[in-house]
Parts: structure tokens; C-alpha cells; sequence
């Protein structure tokens, strides 16, 4: 795999929900994307696969801040993620990749990376 | 200087055990270690063995995963069985060669005592130690219907539990006179009996089987030796163990008598270099059948590996808690009272199935030992009072009494002695954990981080919970009631600045008077009281991120990411015509479908996107939201009551299903239940549900504040004899002064037993009015009441809230983790274990 990026439109500002994650498919796979609009920045992506369960719920957790890091807490076992990092409060062993985001317009849009044998399409 | 070798033979719990706190001392650097298993799977735990057959896999039970071998540079051989020790040139032999050793420990374990029985060795006689065990038992009950096990002791009855579960007609063959000859006398063992065969499993005591021969309806028959017989399709042996000391023996090491590999207090056997802890191993002419007391062996050993001269094991208390079948037995120091003088203190309720032994001393001062059957509530304190030897009270009969006879409370953690075991799995002492909050910690967390406890088997987290805030307390720490970081408020003050300050949204409440951007906890616990304050749509755009995913796509998630789906059953009653839509719902979206304890019908499996289209269908036929999901009624169920049955005496269907309608989508601090029987034969199990009515001649008794699950408590008994009208209103404001005063995820069992004057207290403010809020509490019951909607009929009509249920916004491909199978003709997720 090579180190190269891309950035990837995503979804419009619209597709988002203030203080709440939405799922995306993205050429890395599903990933969860945060609209925190009373911190700056306000916009945050993660990896969408819960570590503790292998299932993809991230983006259906709730969203807040522990001691001031920006967390989502898992669905299923509670565990928090800091959305800056990926790290997960309960074991630092634990990350979860975090993306760079940005807004483009009324466009959202992520930079992933690129897979070698993925041809590249956008 | 090279490093020399220590070799570990057998890898289970013990030799685990020992490993972990080997490579973590400072003698590790030392040594390389090698470690051989006789078994193709790394260590696991075989206390719960029975568990793989209700879906636990190998990798459920492993104690650790051959990346940690990796890890600690622990050479492991698997499937390697050590044949010979050349003791002359310090090496060990197997198939594959030989290794070399400076310090060799044996841990060997033990092998299942199959008795000298004509026919024991045929095909379907199997014994119930190994997870190989287990396959070959699960291969001898296809197609079999009965199983029998031969020992009625602890692991014979867990491997009755075993065949049960396996769906065959079980029954437990034992020698002596009772159960658990070693752990109970004769009236704990007969109680356990009567529960156990309640269960389903038969039992047949003072059985001598004399030979195993073809059956005739069956394809095994076993004669007993008063001439009577039995017919099964399988035989597991469980009739004690064997310390497994064949090599040993041919080594030439000092065995005992009857067996096991002699060991001093160092766990050093007549080799200096040869070691050996866990079963296989003889102290005192002694050997521990249970786990703990081999860990206590593998910490000693791994102790005098470093030169710790202090480090002996000096014997184990073999006192033990379980449950088994579903069934407390608890049997603590001399249970049978052989020291000599000693006296007897007995309770036996035989009507609600509790049988308590206390054996004391003559002088009546100490606690010497204890059986307990039905309920194991007293275990701990009374453990406690026996291993530290703590100086009884002037009526030591309350402390096996219930509490409504005079029965004392729990010992309170100030009576502990600082060498007090509160967590054995990790030896920690309540001098370990005042030592730790000296330190410095301040909170349970960080306690629990600093010295491990609780983190093991937790069974002693509500002990530890008592000591350390019980330490904390007398140093002055404050125990802090604050919901979170973000606001210095307990539930119940938070619920009265929402209602006095007229507050709406919940960032306007953190605005005021909390700080920071909130979190899981206080999120959802304010979502809950405003809803319950001002009942708006759970989706409104000021609420939606401040839910649980399950109560913000309205169905609960299952460990894939799928939801299931239950819809409103009222009262448990439903027509063919709604049920027939039930099914149809179920094939097409291929849902996996069970029937609830609340007499509904739970529908699995449905992705985020697939949820509105099934509300669609379901709504169209006339369901509503079952708020299966929500902190807030559950179900109402009930008996068929005087309709149809000869014995009822009122209509409690009816009353259940206007309960239902009444109290639908009310938001709680945590779920409710409820329950109406029709007659005083109490089939709606209403005395364990958080309100719960049965019917009289006269009218209906309410009860209040009960609860099955995880902590049962019968309900109490709140009013006699009301119309249907008097029940109502007090139902309303019970629930209301619930609502409004409790804490969060605080159950209404709780809430009672917390509430200052208890029961009496709430008789008053419901009953009397003694507060003057009963019209208050009657209002606001009505505007919940009021302004009730399906949240998924509104869901649905709305494309905005619609947009939420897409499993990616930009994709329209299937979540590609999800996997599934089929079993018992239904589809259900593949479980992948990490």
C-alpha cells in the first residue's frame, strides 16, 4: 500500500446533524463524521468500526467532551473515543484512524488514502 | 552469562496463572521459559466450561491469546505432550526432543476418576473435563434423549446442567446419601435436591451401579445394586479427580499414597529443581480440587523463583460460592462442625426453598463454618466473620435470619480487619486498598486500576465498592452524588431546575447551569426528564443527539449494528389478523423472531435503513412504537383473568391493556413493568414487576416497587381493595413521585429502598396527600397523557427524520460487516470473535 492520499467528496452540509455523527462510505472504508457546531473546528472524521465489537456504529454515538477532549462514547460497550486522536479513553491501546475533514462549499470533504491496487476513480 | 531455562509442563488455568506472574517478576530476565501443553488450545478456563455449550467458544473461555506468549517471549508448545524427565541431565523428553532445564515446574493438573464399573469404556461413557470432552458428549446426544451423570457433586451437577442444555432428559447418579456430599449436610443437600429436580433434572441418591449393558429403549442400561435400573443414551463420569502425577511418578518423585506429587511450603517437590503447583500437587497430604487455592500455589512458587524467602503456601480455604442449575450454594471453613464442642445454629424456610447453617464455636464467640442453599445473601459477611476470626454477635442468629425476622444487615466494611480478603482473585486485602487511597486515590476507579480488584471474577465489586467508600468517607472525602463532569447536580435537582426554570433544550441547560459540552451520561438523563417534563417528539432537532441510539432510531441495537423491533402488544393480547402482519414482516425482511417475557414479540436483525419501511407496514396495520427501547413502559402483562378462566375474579386483560394505553410513553429514570392478575393465583407474576395489581372479590390490590432480573425484590403491598378508579390515581402519582425524584438508571425497587421512611412515607404522600401534590402529581400525569404520540408514526411521516436511517449517506451498499448464518431455521448474525 502507498502513502498517498486523496481527498474524496463525501456528502453535503446538509447530510449533517448538529452535535451527532453521520456514516459514510469512503475508499478507506466506513467512516463517521461529527458536527459539533459550538467548538472550533467543528467538523471531525473517524474510522465508523467500533474496535470493542467490529461492528459499524460509531456514527450512532453520542457525542460530548470528558476532562475537554471531544469524545464519541460507543453504542454498544460504552467505550469513548477522542475524535481529535482516535484514542480510546478506557485503553489507550486502542485507536481508531482519524481522518482530515474540511468543508468545500456545501461540500464535505475527507482525505483518505489511497489504496495501490484500488484504481483511482474521482 | 546465557540464560538459563525453566520449563513449564501443562498449560491450563494454573500453569497460566503461574506464567503471568512469573514473566512480570524481576528473576524473568533470568530465564527463557518453555512451556508445554498436552491439549492443541492454549489455557482456558475450565470453571466455566459449561458455558461452550450455550455459545461460548474456545476463544471466550482462553485465559490469554498466543499473541501474549508472543509477547513474553514464552516458548510454547501446544499439543506436545512431555513423555519423560531424564532428572540426571536436567531435561525434559517428548515426540519431538529433548529440552533442557534448570527449574521445572509440573503442571499437570488432574484427570477425571472414571469408577471400575463393567462397561464403563464404551463409546457413549465419556468423562467432562476438556473442551474435547465437551465435543464428544454433544456428538454422544445427537440423536439421544436421555444423559445421566454419575456424581452428584459440584462438577457432576455442573455437567448435568450441561446435558440439559444439550436438550436431553437429565438425571445425576450419586454413591452417597445426598448432593454435594462434601459441601452440605442432610438437609442443605435435600432442599438442593427438591430445587434441582424441580429444574427438570432427576436425581437418584445411594445408587451403586454395578454394570453398564445394552438398553432396550435406550442405548445404555445401568444396574444398580438394589436391583433397580436405569435406561440413558450416554454416561459422563464426574466422580472427583485424579491428580495427574504419571510422570512424575516415573521420575521417581516422592507420590503419596493415593496419589499426587509431594510438594513443601515452597511448592518444591523431593527434586530442589523440580516444582509443581495446582492439582497435581500433594501439601499436607492434601490435594485443592479448586482454582483458587493453585493460583495461591503459582503466586508462592513464582515468589520463591525470585528468592523470596517469605513466600510459602500454607493451605487454602476451600470455602466456595456458585450457582448452580440456577441455584445458590454457598459452604464456608468446617461446614459439617467436627471441631470438637462445636454448636449448630439452623434456618430453614422450606416454603420459599432457604436452608443456612451456622457451625460456631463452644464459647460461641467464632464463626467456624456455614452452609447456605437458595440464597447465598449472607455469603460474604459471613465469610468474612470466619476467615478473619472476627468475634461474633450476642445473637449471632440474626445473621442468617431475614431481615423482616429480626435478621441483621450486611457487616459493614468498618468491621473488616485491614487483612480482611476483599478480592481473592488478585489477593488484594483492605489493607491494600486503605494503602492505595493514602496514596492518593480518590475514587473507586482508580482504586480498582492501582491494585486490580474487582477486576477478576467481580464478584466482590459490591464489597469493594462499601470499603472504599466507607474510606473514603472517613477521611473526609466527600462522596460526590454529581450526575458528571458537566453538571454539580444529582438527577432529581437537575429534574426541578428544568421544571422551575421553564428549560427546553438541553443546551440551555448546560448553558445555565452546568459547563462543557456534555456527555453519554448526562445527555441522555436530561433527554429523559425534559420528555418527561414537556413530552416532545424524542427526534425533535433539539433532542435527537442527546439520545441513546437506541432510543434515537426507536429500536434497540443488537452487538452487529442491527436493531430489532418490537411493537405494542397490550396486555399480551393480539389478534390472528396482527399477528399473521407479524410474520409476514418477519419472512420478508428475513428477521429472526422470539417471544419476550412481556408477552410480545421481538423481531431481530433489521438494518438502520430497513427500520422506517418496517414501521410503515407496521403502523398500517395498527401497531404502535413498543418503547422496547426507551426508559419507559415496557409492557403490562396478564393473566387471561375472569373472561375465560373458571378461577379468576376480574377482568385483568382489560385492565392491563388500559394500563398500557394509560401509561405509554411515559419517560422514566429507567424502564418499568407491570403485571395484572386476575386472581390471587398470581399468573401475571405481578409481584415482580414495578407496579403490579391482582384482583380480589373487591376490587384490586396494588403492589409497588418490585423487580425480577438481575436483583429480584418482591414487591410490596401498597393498598387493598380499590376501584378501578382509586388504583388509577394512586398508580399516577406513585409513578409521577418516581419519575420526579429518582436518580438516574435507578430502578423503582431501588428508589423505594433509598427513599427516607420507605414504604410508609410513600403511603402518605400518594395515599393522604401529606405533601398537598397530589393534584399536581395528578395534572402532570394527564399532560403526558395528553400529548401522547407514536413516535414512529411521526418517524416515518417525516422525510426529515427518514434521512436519519441510512446505514452511509453517500452509499447505498449493505453495512458489509454484518454476516450471517442460519440456525434452527431461523437467520442470525455470524459471530466473529476478535
Amino acid at each position: 500500500m502507498s502513502n498517498k492520499t486523496q481527498w474524496q467528496s463525501v456528502c453535503s452540509v446538509d447530510d449533517l446533524i448538529a452535535e451527532s455523527g453521520i456514516a459514510v462510505w469512503t475508499a478507506d472504508g466506513p467512516v463517521a463524521i461529527f458536527y459539533l457546531p459550538n467548538r472550533i473546528p467543528c467538523l471531525f472524521a473517524i474510522g465508523h468500526t467500533d474496535p470493542f465489537s467490529g461492528s459499524n456504529v460509531l456514527a450512532r454515538g453520542i457525542t460530548g467532551d470528558l476532562k475537554g477532549q471531544p469524545v464519541v462514547a460507543s453504542p454498544l460497550y460504552k467505550q469513548h473515543f477522542n475524535l481529535e486522536t482516535g484514542v480510546c479513553l478506557e485503553d489507550d491501546a486502542v485507536q481508531v484512524p482519524t481522518y482530515p475533514v474540511l468543508l468545500d462549499g456545501n461540500n464535505v470533504v475527507l482525505e483518505v488514502p489511497v489504496k495501490s491496487q484500488v484504481k483511482e476513480i474521482a | 552469562m546465557s540464560k538459563k531455562n525453566l520449563i513449564v509442563v501443562g498449560n491450563g488455568m494454573v500453569g497460566h496463572h503461574f506464567l503471568e506472574q512469573f514473566v512480570e517478576s524481576e528473576a524473568a530476565a533470568a530465564f527463557n521459559v518453555v512451556v508445554f501443553g498436552e491439549e492443541p488450545l492454549l489455557a482456558y478456563d475450565r470453571v466455566h466450561l459449561s458455558e461452550y455449550f450455550t455459545g461460548s467458544t474456545h476463544a471466550d473461555l482462553a485465559m490469554g491469546t498466543a499473541q501474549w506468549y508472543a509477547d513474553k517471549n514464552i516458548d510454547l508448545h501446544l499439543d506436545e505432550q512431555v513423555s519423560e524427565i531424564d532428572r540426571d541431565n536436567q531435561q525434559v523428553i517428548t515426540p519431538k526432543g529433548s529440552y533442557p532445564y534448570d527449574e521445572l515446574v509440573l503442571a499437570t493438573g488432574s484427570f477425571p476418576f472414571v469408577p471400575p464399573i463393567e462397561g464403563n469404556n464404551g463409546p457413549d461413557c465419556l468423562v467432562y473435563r476438556t473442551l474435547d470432552d465437551l465435543d464428544q458428549i454433544r456428538a454422544s446426544a445427537e440423536g439421544g434423549k436421555v444423559g445421566v451423570v454419575v456424581g452428584g457433586g459440584l462438577l457432576g451437577l455442573e455437567a448435568a446442567n450441561a446435558l440439559k442444555s444439550l436438550g436431553l432428559e437429565a438425571h445425576v447418579v450419586e454413591f452417597a446419601p445426598r448432593l454435594m456430599p462434601v459441601q452440605l449436610d442432610a438437609d442443605g443437600g435435600g432442599l438442593l435436591r427438591r430445587k434441582i429436580e424441580e429444574l427438570g433434572v432427576q436425581v437418584h441418591t445411594e445408587k451403586a451401579t454395578t454394570a453398564i449393558v445394552e438398553g432396550d429403549e435406550c442405548r445404555l442400561r445401568m444396574n444398580f445394586s438394589d436391583d433397580t435400573h436405569l435406561e440413558t443414551d450416554l454416561i459422563v463420569f464426574s466422580a472427583g479427580i485424579r491428580p495427574q502425577d504419571a510422570l512424575a511418578r516415573s521420575s521417581g518423585l516422592d507420590i503419596g499414597e493415593r496419589g499426587g506429587i509431594v510438594i513443601n511450603n515452597q511448592c518444591t517437590t523431593s527434586d530442589p529443581h523440580i516444582h509443581a503447583i495446582g492439582e497435581c500437587a500433594l501439601w499436607d497430604g492434601r490435594i485443592f480440587g479448586l482454582v483458587a487455592p493453585g493460583y495461591t500455589m503459582a503466586r508462592t512458587l513464582s515468589g520463591a523463583l525470585n528468592g523470596d524467602s517469605e513466600a510459602a503456601f500454607t493451605g487454602a480455604d476451600m470455602s466456595t460460592k456458585l450457582k448452580l442449575l440456577g441455584v445458590d450454594v454457598g459452604s464456608i471453613g468446617d461446614a459439617h462442625g467436627q471441631t470438637p464442642g462445636a454448636r449448630n445454629i439452623q434456618f430453614n424456610d422450606g416454603a420459599n426453598g432457604v436452608y443456612r447453617r451456622m457451625v460456631i464455636s463452644e464459647d460461641g464467640k467464632k464463626l467456624l463454618g456455614a452452609i447456605l442453599v437458595g440464597d447465598n445473601g449472607p455469603y460474604d459477611t459471613l465469610l468474612q466473620y470466619a476467615l478473619n476470626g472476627i468475634e461474633l454477635p450476642a445473637n449471632p442468629e440474626a445473621l442468617i435470619l431475614p431481615e423482616s425476622e429480626g435478621g441483621a444487615p450486611a457487616l459493614g466494611p468498618d468491621a473488616l480487619p485491614d487483612t480482611a480478603s476483599i478480592c481473592s482473585c488478585h489477593n488484594v486485602t483492605k489493607g491494600d486498598i486503605c494503602g492505595v487511597i493514602d496514596a492518593g486515590c480518590c475514587d473507586l476507579g482508580s482504586v480498582k486500576g492501582e491494585t486490580k480488584a474487582s477486576t477478576g471474577c467481580g464478584g466482590c465489586a459490591a464489597l469493594l465498592k462499601n470499603v472504599v467508600d466507607c474510606e473514603l468517607e472517613k477521611r473526609g472525602v466527600e462522596v460526590s452524588k454529581d450526575i458528571c463532569e458537566h453538571f454539580p447536580y444529582s438527577r432529581q435537582e437537575l429534574f426541578h431546575l428544568v421544571k422551575v426554570n421553564g428549560i427546553r433544550t438541553f443546551h440551555q441547560l448546560i448553558h445555565d447551569h452546568g459547563k462543557g459540552h456534555g456527555c453519554d451520561i448526562c445527555k441522555p438523563a436530561v433527554g429523559s426528564i425534559l420528555a418527561t417534563v414537556w413530552n416532545e417528539h424524542i427526534l425533535a432537532t433539539d433532542h435527537v443527539a442527546l439520545q441513546d441510539t437506541n432510543d434515537t432510531f426507536m429500536a434497540n441495537m443488537q452487538k452487529n449494528g442491527t436493531y430489532s423491533i418490537v411493537p405494542r402488544v397490550p396486555g399480551g393480547e393480539i389478534t390472528p389478523d396482527k399477528l399473521i402482519v407479524l410474520g409476514e414482516v418477519a419472512k420478508e425482511y428475513d428477521l429472526y423472531t422470539k417471544i419476550t417475557g412481556g408477552q410480545r414479540i421481538d423481531l431481530f436483525g433489521a438494518t438502520l435503513s430497513q427500520l422506517p419501511e418496517i414501521w410503515e407496514k407496521l403502523i398500517a396495520a395498527g401497531f404502535e412504537t413498543g418503547h422496547a427501547y426507551g426508559k419507559s413502559l415496557r409492557t403490562v402483562k396478564s393473566c387471561v383473568g375472569s373472561t375465560w378462566c373458571r378461577y379468576g375474579v376480574q377482568d385483568s386483560v382489560g385492565m392491563a391493556i388500559l394500563l398500557e394505553d394509560r401509561y405509554k410513553g411515559l419517560r422514566s429514570p429507567h424502564k418499568l413493568k407491570m403485571a395484572v392478575s386476575g386472581c390471587t393465583r398470581e399468573c401475571a407474576e405481578a409481584q415482580s414487576k414495578d407496579i403490579g395489581v391482582i384482583a380480589t372479590d373487591k376490587g384490586w390490590n396494588l403492589y409497588v416497587c418490585g423487580n425480577g432480573g438481575m436483583r429480584p425484590r418482591h414487591a410490596d403491598l401498597f393498598a387493598t381493595d380499590l376501584s378501578d378508579e382509586e388504583l388509577i390515581r394512586a398508580i399516577d402519582r406513585v409513578l409521577m413521585f418516581y419519575v420526579r425524584t429518582a436518580d438516574r438508571l435507578q430502578r423503582t425497587s431501588v428508589w423505594l429502598e433509598n427513599l427516607e421512611g420507605g414504604l410508609d412515607y410513600l403511603k402518605k404522600v400518594v395515599l393522604e396527600d401529606n405533601l398537598g401534590i397530589g393534584e399536581e402529581l395528578d395534572a402532570h400525569m394527564q399532560t403526558v397523557i395528553d400529548t401522547y404520540q407514536c413516535e414512529w408514526k411521526t418517524a416515518v411521516e417525516d422525510p426529515e427524520k427518514r434521512k436519519r436511517f441510512r446505514e452511509f449517506v453517500n452509499d447505498e451498499r449493505k453495512d458489509p460487516v454484518q454476516q450471517w448464518t442460519q440456525e434452527r431455521g431461523q437467520r442470525r448474525p455470524v459471530i466473529e470473535t476478535a
